[in-house]
């Protein structure tokens, strides 16, 4: 079972929701930190000790004796990462997304692939989850290749929560790509209503089964509670605008460890999700195939059972 | 001698634009001859990543022998130095006064990037 957290506005708190649930799951659970261009899970559940491993992504490497300036990889690659004008290619790695295509094209077999360190991958072991964070280097831009290198960490068996990036670009589509359900965290607020319903549109196109958790109720107003009920959103639950837990949050202490009276709450939660990802499992065993409807851009009332529209459709608008 | 003036207007009277990867349009102005043509530079101004290459890449065929500009980042220098095509880096408001200050000896040559990437 693969849960992403995630959420279209930043800060609404998706890591806090992440973490706290990981802790009252109350059986062992994976944690992986795909915000791998700021990760924080390992703030909260800090380890003694981690395991790294590094991670790179394929790039290519030109022998110049053996290239005769062809220009055949240049022609090749739309990302301008190997580039010939006229002369031998000069190779801009950061621009390149890593096909292989320029070596398989080059006539004369100069071009080779070489590894380019991107960032690095965290394990550890807290409290009986498993935390798998990664950690983008400085000066990379492109995060994907690692956050797919952190979901290649998820167990066959078991229950994964994936701490997704904000917004509703590249990194968070990748993150949250083949969860089972989807966890959007907001507040209620202009801003956290805005920004969920862009993360709503994503989740939809996507054909996710999606619910909401409503963070610091309480302040702001009621329409993000009136838009999940026109959409047929569930709220999953509700965190109350509570001074302790910012308290706790800036010291880097799990609200369930600070405030145990909210453990109940994050038990609730971990039930909702559970429920959530049963009835789309039921759904696509029930009848043959998965509802992976999309390439929608306009805001529809969703079957909260599957997140799908009744669309059917590829996902031609979302490109990773 | 053909040089490459980056610019947003379509004249030698125009403003010249200050960037190089994403200028709206590079004028391509022979010298001797005093005659120019227009290299419409408008893909780029889209592109999220590669803009100064592709730039490069774009004036490097259209056979320039040098570009003036107002910045040139590195990815964008490293193309052009490759293919031997010098850089003037210069903050004077139109085409017509660069390529005067050009004539007149007076824009120096870069010799290295003066902006990072996407400045």
């Amino acid at each position: 079972m693969i849960i992403a957290i995630a959420s279209g506005k930043g800060g609404t708190g998706k890591t806090t929701v992440a973490v706290n649930l990981a802790l009252a799951w109350g059986a062992p659970v994976w944690l992986l930190d795909c915000d791998v261009e700021e990760p924080n899970a390992h703030l909260f559940l800090r380890a003694d000790s981690a395991q790294q491993e590094i991670i790179t992504v394929p790039v290519p490497q030109v022998d110049m004796a053996r290239c005769d300036a062809c220009g055949e990889c240049s022609r090749f690659c739309v990302y301008h990462a190997i580039v010939a004008p006229g002369t031998k290619p000069l190779v801009f790695r950061e621009l390149c997304h890593s096909c292989g295509g320029c070596a398989r094209v080059c006539p004369r077999g100069a071009i080779t692939e070489v590894a380019r360190r991107i960032g690095v991958i965290e394990t550890s072991e807290v409290e009986g989850v498993t935390l798998v964070g990664g950690h983008l280097d400085v000066g990379v831009a492109m995060s994907p290749p690692l956050i797919r290198a952190v979901k290649a960490r998820i167990p066959h068996d078991g229950v994964a929560l994936l701490d997704a990036p904000p917004g509703t670009s590249c990194p968070v589509i990748t993150a949250i790509r083949g969860a089972d359900a989807v966890v959007l965290v907001t507040e209620p607020t202009p801003f956290g209503l805005h920004d969920l319903t862009l993360a709503v549109q994503m989740v939809g196109a996507l054909g996710l089964p999606m619910g909401v958790v409503v963070n610091r109720v309480g302040i702001g107003d009621n329409r993000v509670h009136a838009f999940c009920a026109a959409h047929h959103i569930p709220v999953l639950q509700e965190i109350p605008d509570d001074r302790r837990i910012a308290e706790a949050y800036s010291q880097g202490i799990p609200i369930v460890e600070a405030l145990p009276e909210y453990r109940a709450l994050f038990r609730q939660l971990a039930e909702s999700v559970t429920a959530l990802c049963a009835a789309r499992r039921f759904v696509t065993q029930g009848d043959g195939h998965e509802h992976r409807g999309g390439g929608e851009t306009e805001l529809r009332p969703l079957n909260p059972a599957t997140g799908a529209s009744t669309t059917e459709g590829a996902n031609a608008n979302v490109r990773v | 001698m053909k040089l490459a003036i980056t610019t947003s207007g379509e004249t030698v009277d125009a403003a010249l634009d200050s960037r190089f990867g994403r200028a709206p349009k590079f004028l391509i102005y022979d010298v001797e001859s005093g005659a120019f043509t227009l290299l419409d530079n408008a893909q780029n101004l889209q592109a999220a990543q590669g803009a100064g290459v592709q730039a490069a890449e774009h004036v490097a065929r259209a056979g320039v022998d040098a570009v003036i500009t107002g910045h040139c980042g590195p990815k964008a220098f490293r193309v052009l130095s490759a293919v031997g095509i010098k850089v003037y880096t210069t903050d004077l408001p139109t085409v017509a006064a660069a390529l005067a200050a050009f004539k007149a000896g007076s824009l120096s040559q870069a010799e290295g990037a003066d902006v990072e990437g996407h400045w």
